[in-house]
């Protein structure tokens, strides 16, 4: 399919200048990094709600915490390995478990980095930030997500962790998209299997439907940007009435997206899935579609994960009718 | 009247050593109820809470959430239970709650817990942490145009962190002179001597080289301390650390110096002799 591109990180700064004028409260921590997170058009705007703490993000995020307490929004920004990772148990302890009103945004998550490699890259900030009890984590698909996103999570009372991307990303959806905080939206439907997905691999997705529909099989496509809370009642649905499940995800497929839809499928109606993502193992060097290539994240192998999913669905069921799911999109 | 300009006077002197002996009293009497918690570290801050929650801070505590309240955080976790004390003899909760410290279904958390503890600002506990909040905190005052002083108790052996001169280094260039930081001097940390880790010497020179005005006391006595807190405030641009001299364990002979009582059990002779020590004549 041919999609149309749009930069993520340019939506990212253009969003958080959007917000600054919408929320005179909103401050922006930066560590280093203002021109490549693309936070420069907020400090160019508002000098005077923009703090520079230098290469030091655990000082980014306790500085946060504490200008939450005098009642500001703080967002803490940088790269998503530093904001997350690096400052993790400040994040635990000042904001998690004090519950402060802070965001904080990992840009470049995933592997997607411009040619960067690893230590630019982050496959595990949603399996730590998803194991802190009061934590929301979102990620986001394309650049309108992103906006509605950012928008949510500022309006949002509590401690709030964005994934977003860094270069010309496919445009997926249009104006009339909605976030819908906690729950998982339906872009296609479908009977036979469903492709559950979360963050920027949507586009693959959704070919990866594309594909199976010329081989006559019905795959549906939900795209779910809020990873925690997951929406179980949307998983349950699809578990039990459909009865096979492709997670797709740009992280390691241990402790991301793959790993909460598990976690509720199994506790409910365990039913085969297949986890696209990082294969747990680190990425490298390379252009963008030489690695979704090398980790095996693009439609094709989507699609025969999705067979092989099917497959398993059928051997252990082979005479359960399953009744299908029928939703309007 | 400004803050700088308050008068000690010797009364009040008094009246806050007498505070400080309750206090003692209240640690020791908790330790011996509860048979947990960390005694030395506790008592080595009694006198800087006590002149910061009696006299310096501006704070109410049937308003613990009042905007215009002056902030504190206890850097150093692991004093909660002297900063518990000090908070129920000011009023923020009952003293029997003492009674509950690190039971099951406690406000009072082994460690500072900021959404059960009424005063307590963030929860701290993982060393090296507070400074920063602290700093964002005296940021957004400034920001804000007030009068709020912000106040920060570390202990020596956390300020081995990186965190902290991260924290420092933001201080000095926010020009954060509504920022108190007070170290707990007391030369142990943990089961040891801070001189077998790496050294932090020489101290005062890597504060004042760091972008603060560095001030070095007694740490147990009442006028140095309010004094100390009479000086911070005069300067402009720059914010202040107080090295507080003090003893681990202060206040009960056989605890005072010793590393092994950062957080050993208080029982038997022991706890009687404790409490004959801490008794108010």
């Amino acid at each position: 399919m041919n999609w149309q591109k749009s930069s993520l990180r340019e939506a990212l700064g253009k969003t958080l200048l959007e917000l600054g004028g919408k929320i005179p409260n909103l401050v922006i921590i930066n560590a280093d990094l203002v021109n490549s997170v693309k936070s420069i058009y907020f400090q160019k705007a508002y000098p005077e709600r923009t703090i520079e703490v230098g290469i030091a993000e655990q000082n980014m995020i306790g500085i946060a915490a504490g200008m939450a307490k005098m009642g500001f929004i703080p967002v803490a920004l940088t790269f998503a390995r530093f904001a997350s990772k690096r400052a993790a148990d400040q994040i635990s302890m000042c904001v998690d478990y004090s519950r402060t009103n802070v965001k904080i945004i990992g840009a470049y998550a995933g592997i997607f980095t411009g040619r960067q490699g690893v230590s630019q890259q982050t496959i595990e900030d949603t399996a730590a930030m998803r194991a802190m009890p009061n934590m929301t984590v979102i990620d986001t698909a394309d650049v309108i997500e992103i906006r509605a996103v950012l928008h949510f999570a500022a309006e949002y009372d509590g401690p709030v962790y964005v994934r977003i991307g860094r270069d010309e990303w496919p445009v997926v959806f249009d104006d009339t998209y909605q976030f819908h905080f906690g729950k998982g939206s339906w872009l296609r439907e479908g009977g036979d299997i469903v492709l559950l997905n979360s963050g920027l691999l949507l586009s693959y997705a959704i070919e990866a439907a594309e594909l199976l529909a010329q081989e006559g099989i019905d795959a549906g496509v939900i795209n779910m940007p809020t990873i925690k809370p997951i929406d179980k009642d949307l998983i349950h649905d699809v578990a039990r009435n459909v009865g096979a499940i492709v997670t797709i995800e740009n992280h390691n497929v241990l402790g991301g997206f793959g790993s909460a839809v598990a976690e509720v499928v199994v506790e409910d109606f365990p039913v085969p899935i297949e986890r696209i993502g990082i294969q747990d193992e680190y990425s490298e060097s390379a252009p963008n579609d030489d690695l979704a290539e090398k980790h095996n994240l693009t439609a094709p192998y989507v699609a025969e994960a999705a067979k092989r999913v099917l497959q398993r669905k059928h051997a252990y069921w082979p005479k359960r009718q399953w009744k299908g799911i029928s939703i309007k999109i | 009247m400004s803050r700088e300009d308050t008068e000690i006077d010797d009364n009040e002197v008094k009246k806050l050593k007498f505070i400080a002996q309750k206090v003692r009293k209240d640690i020791i009497e908790t330790l011996g109820t509860v048979g947990s918690g960390h005694g030395g570290p506790s008592l080595s801050i009694v006198e800087i809470l006590v002149t910061l929650y009696f006299k310096e801070m501006r704070i109410d505590p049937t308003n613990p959430n009042w905007a215009d309240r002056d902030y504190f955080i206890l850097s150093k976790g692991h004093g909660a239970l002297g900063y518990y004390t000090v908070l129920s003899r000011r009023g923020f909760f009952p003293r029997e709650e003492l009674f509950t410290f690190e039971c099951l279904g406690s406000r009072l958390q082994g460690h500072p817990d900021t959404l059960l503890t009424p005063g307590v600002e963030i929860s701290t506990g993982s060393l090296g942490q507070g400074l920063s909040v602290s700093v964002g905190i005296a940021i957004g005052v400034k920001m804000k145009g007030k009068g709020i002083r912000s106040y920060c108790l570390l202990g020596d052996g956390e300020t081995e962190e990186g965190n902290v001169w991260e924290a420092a280094m933001s201080a000095a260039k926010f020009k954060l002179d509504n920022l108190l930081a007070i170290v707990d001097w007391n030369g142990l940390q943990g089961g040891v001597t801070l001189e077998v880790m790496p050294s932090l010497e020489p101290y005062a020179a890597k504060w004042e080289a760091f972008g603060w005005q560095v001030l070095d006391i007694p740490g147990h006595s009442i006028r140095a301390l309010l004094q100390a807190y009479r000086e911070a405030c005069k300067i402009k641009g720059k914010p202040t650390l107080i090295i507080a001299r003090t003893v681990k364990g202060k206040g009960v002979s056989f605890m005072e110096n010793r590393a092994e009582w950062h957080s050993k059990k208080l029982e038997g002779d022991l706890l009687k002799q404790a409490k004959r020590e801490v008794e108010i004549e």
